[in-house]
């Protein structure tokens, strides 16, 4: 390779088409206004997927977040037999929003019924089968021989999974949940309706959390390992020390000072959701959508769904192998230390070589 | 046991919603290009032409450096590709640009097979990607992507029309990567041949259904200049690397004692033009272009070749999966097969060998026969003739002792003439 750079020292030619005056430059910048037309031409896609108890304020989150009704309350719905479904429900909801020319499809994968039941066992399977069978569509449209020119992703780019504000520490629900999960998809954690913590229990909750999670060994967004440089692990780092954000949400707007805020109102006061002395949510929100929107989906393209296509090409035989990648023998103790056994679905050997990629089943 | 019910609202469609206040997703362009920025960027260029047109010129010329290389001979046997990388950085943009130049072209007698070294390469790198694409553990994003985005066909200027090769080229080469004719040292044509040249060229082009790559118009921002510009294809280009003073300005140039032809005015060539559509306008669209459109299609040939087919949605994964396997035994085999071939005409080779040598030595036995014969031969003359000399001894000897016999009787019984008779016969012995 030859390093050649072009010289700048000479003034405008005649005739030449004006650039802002300099005589020798190319014009190879411009491939990223380029980009920039054919991105906004194209729109994005962003899939979230939001977990958690019902009644953790997890529809009124995602409103708030993206400013319009995006997820459905449960709560207005009549009929009180319907509340809580028996069994874990996916209901994925889309929306076309536009923002300054950017359009954008979200769509929401609300998942109904998650730990409502008495009795909770495997009940990620559902879900897991259905992040699984997103990279699974994925993946047929990809080795189609006559494949659409953009693969329509319906893949999970995001899973909020919503802790409750216990205070205390993470429930066996939750360790189990993220820990299956972290490996197939990002994994967000929030602490819902963070109004029942004074700032001191909310720092000492995050502290648990945080050491819970790193005893369990799971990786939550950002992953360690998927830093890509110096600077992006300084700024995941400063991320890193703040998870999982204490949240509170609201779609009702009261006036503060003058001002027209979104926040809860009560008796002692009013909360306002985007102000950071109040709580997290405003980290979330530049986390989740004006920073690293695209590094979410990158990791998921790249990383996920790759492991994911791995796994499934290398499984030898032509029958199809259930979707629930779930056949560990775990038996969580309180304690949080899991011992774990490799399933039938294991990544083969080649797999687990490729360094800081792979994720294990 | 909690069990599955996935319900997709369907229903709903996808509805249109408005936003009560600032999301700040309109940030999503810059995420996606600034990603972009951190990882660079890559274009590789191919120029199709006779030597001596000019190529490495203009390429010095557009990307403003003096790319490495000398002028090409005009003897080469056949035609070759030659490929150069370079890393270029313009403010915060870096681009690995590649640049392949077809070596020889048009410099045979016989030109019939020029095209085919050149969609050989092309498809090369198309055979790459795939291969990369069909991997298990793949890396994609930091795939080096060698894929030829833009073929510029330089045309010569003779004025007239389009030379035989150059339509047979390119009709090959259009449905494989995008093609942007030029019409190459175009300041050998004066300005009124250059629009009939021009006509002739593009209504050639359009007459043997060649198809060469025409600059989007879907894009309201750039659909005007992009058409506009389509009218001026084929692009009539000067290259120069050299720098001339033209008033108080130094501009590249060529310099002729009638005049000068200044590269980057508008009215002397299409240089701006092509830098313009080719760099600042359509750079992302022709990757684009080859990415979704003549990738797509060797993808698509290539596997329907091999033997996929895309079957019912049930066993695509699986039919990839066993055709793989197929198609990697055979490969075994095939591979088997060729051992076996080797080993058989190793055996041949050994075995005609040895015949040789038994034939060798066969002659040198007969030769040894021979000699042997010969010398027996000779041993048995020599014998005969010791025996006639024995036999002449033995008969002397007894002719002796008979004359001594004969003598001594003569001597008892007659004296001296018997002697002297003796003596005679004695001398004359």
């Amino acid at each position: 390779l030859t390093d050649a750079i072009p010289h700048h020292p000479n003034p405008q030619g005649k005739g030449e088409k004006s650039h802002g005056g300099d005589f020798s430059y190319v014009g190879i910048d411009a491939i990223l206004e380029q980009m920039r037309r054919k991105a906004m031409k194209q729109g994005f896609e962003l899939n979230l997927m939001v977990v958690g108890q019902s009644g953790l304020g997890k529809s009124t989150l995602m409103n708030t977040l993206f400013k319009s009704k995006v997820s459905r309350n449960k709560s207005v719905q009549s009929n009180p037999e319907e509340r809580i479904p028996k069994t874990v429900e996916i209901k994925s909801i889309s929306h076309d929003i536009e923002e300054k020319g950017v359009r954008m499809k979200l769509t929401v994968i609300d998942t109904p019924g998650f730990g409502d039941q008495i009795n909770n066992e495997n009940c990620w399977q559902p879900i897991m089968k259905f992040i699984n069978d997103q990279y699974e569509a994925y993946l047929q449209e990809e080795i189609n021989i006559n494949r659409k020119k953009r693969i329509p992703d319906s893949r999970v780019h995001c899973c909020i999974y919503f802790i409750p504000p216990t205070g205390h520490c993470l429930r066996p629900l939750d360790v189990e949940f993220m820990r299956r999960l972290s490996k197939v998809v990002n994994i967000v954690p929030v602490i819902a309706k963070a109004d029942t913590l004074t700032l001191e229990e909310r720092d000492s909750f995050k502290q648990t959390i945080r050491e819970e999670l790193r005893a369990n060994g799971i990786d939550v967004y950002p992953q360690k390992e998927f830093d890509e440089d110096a600077e992006d692990r300084m700024i995941n780092d400063k991320i890193r020390e703040m998870i999982p954000f204490a949240v509170v949400g609201s779609d009702q707007e009261y006036q503060v000072n003058g001002k027209r805020l979104l926040g809860r109102k009560t008796k002692w006061g009013t909360i306002e959701v985007e102000n950071i002395a109040h709580c997290e949510f405003a980290y979330l929100r530049d986390l989740l959508i004006r920073t690293h929107m695209q590094n979410i989906k990158d990791i998921t393209g790249s990383i996920h769904y790759e492991t994911y296509r791995v796994r499934r090409l290398n499984e030898s035989n032509g029958h199809v192998i259930s979707q629930t990648s779930d056949h560990m023998a775990v038996q969580p103790k309180a304690n949080g230390q899991l011992e774990e056994q490799p399933g039938a679905l294991q990544a083969n050997g080649v797999a687990a070589q490729h360094e800081a990629l792979s994720h294990e089943m | 046991m909690a069990s599955t019910e996935i319900a997709r609202q369907a229903g709903e469609g996808v509805r249109a919603v408005p936003l009560a206040g600032h999301v700040g997703f309109d940030s999503m362009p810059d995420q996606l290009v600034n990603k972009s920025v951190n990882r660079g960027f890559c274009f590789n260029i191919l120029c199709v032409g006779e030597t001596g047109l000019g190529k490495s010129t203009l390429m010095d010329t557009l990307f403003n450096t003096k790319f490495e290389g000398e002028p090409t001979q005009h003897n080469q046997p056949g035609v070759t590709l030659k490929s150069n990388t370079y890393e270029l950085q313009e403010s915060n943009v870096r681009l690995k640009l590649t640049v392949v130049n077809t070596v020889g072209f048009g410099d045979q007698i016989n030109k019939e097979d020029s095209y085919k070294s050149i969609v050989e390469f092309i498809d090369a790198q198309f055979e790459a990607y795939l291969q990369e694409e069909l991997k298990i553990k793949r890396t994609l994003h930091s795939y080096h992507d060698t894929r030829i985005h833009a073929c510029l066909y330089f045309i010569a200027p003779t004025g007239h029309s389009l030379k035989s090769l150059d339509l047979v080229t390119m009709k090959k080469l259009d449905s494989k990567v995008n093609i942007i004719p030029i019409v190459a040292k175009s300041d050998a044509i004066a300005k009124s041949e250059l629009a009939k040249f021009k006509i002739k060229i593009t209504s050639e082009l359009v007459s043997n259904g060649v198809q060469i790559y025409q600059f989007p118009t879907d894009d309201e921002s750039v659909a005007e200049i992009n058409s506009t510009m389509n009218s001026h294809l084929p692009f009539a280009v000067v290259g120069s690397t050299e720098e001339v003073k033209i008033g108080n300005k130094m501009v590249k140039a060529r310099q002729y004692p009638w005049g000068t032809v200044q590269v980057e005015n508008e009215n002397h060539c299409d240089f701006v033009k092509l830098r313009e559509m080719l760099i600042r306008v359509n750079m992302e669209d022709l990757r684009e272009q080859t990415h979704t459109r003549h990738y797509e299609l060797y993808r698509r040939c290539k596997l329907e070749e091999m033997g996929f087919k895309d079957t019912d949605p049930d066993s695509k994964p699986f039919s990839l999966q066993e055709t793989y396997e197929a198609k990697r035994n055979e490969f075994m085999g095939e591979l088997q097969k060729k051992e076996e071939e080797m080993r058989q005409m190793f055996v041949q080779r050994v075995k005609e060998k040895e015949a040789e040598l038994k034939e060798a030595e066969k002659e040198l036995h007969e030769k040894f026969d021979r000699l042997k014969k010969l010398h027996q031969d000779e041993k048995k003359k020599l014998e005969d003739k010791k025996k006639s000399l024995d036999d002449e001894v033995n008969t002397f000897k007894q002719k002796k002792t008979a004359a001594e016999l004969l003598q001594n009787q003569a001597q008892q019984a007659g004296g001296s003439t018997t002697l002297k008779r003796d003596k005679e016969r004695k001398n004359f012995f």
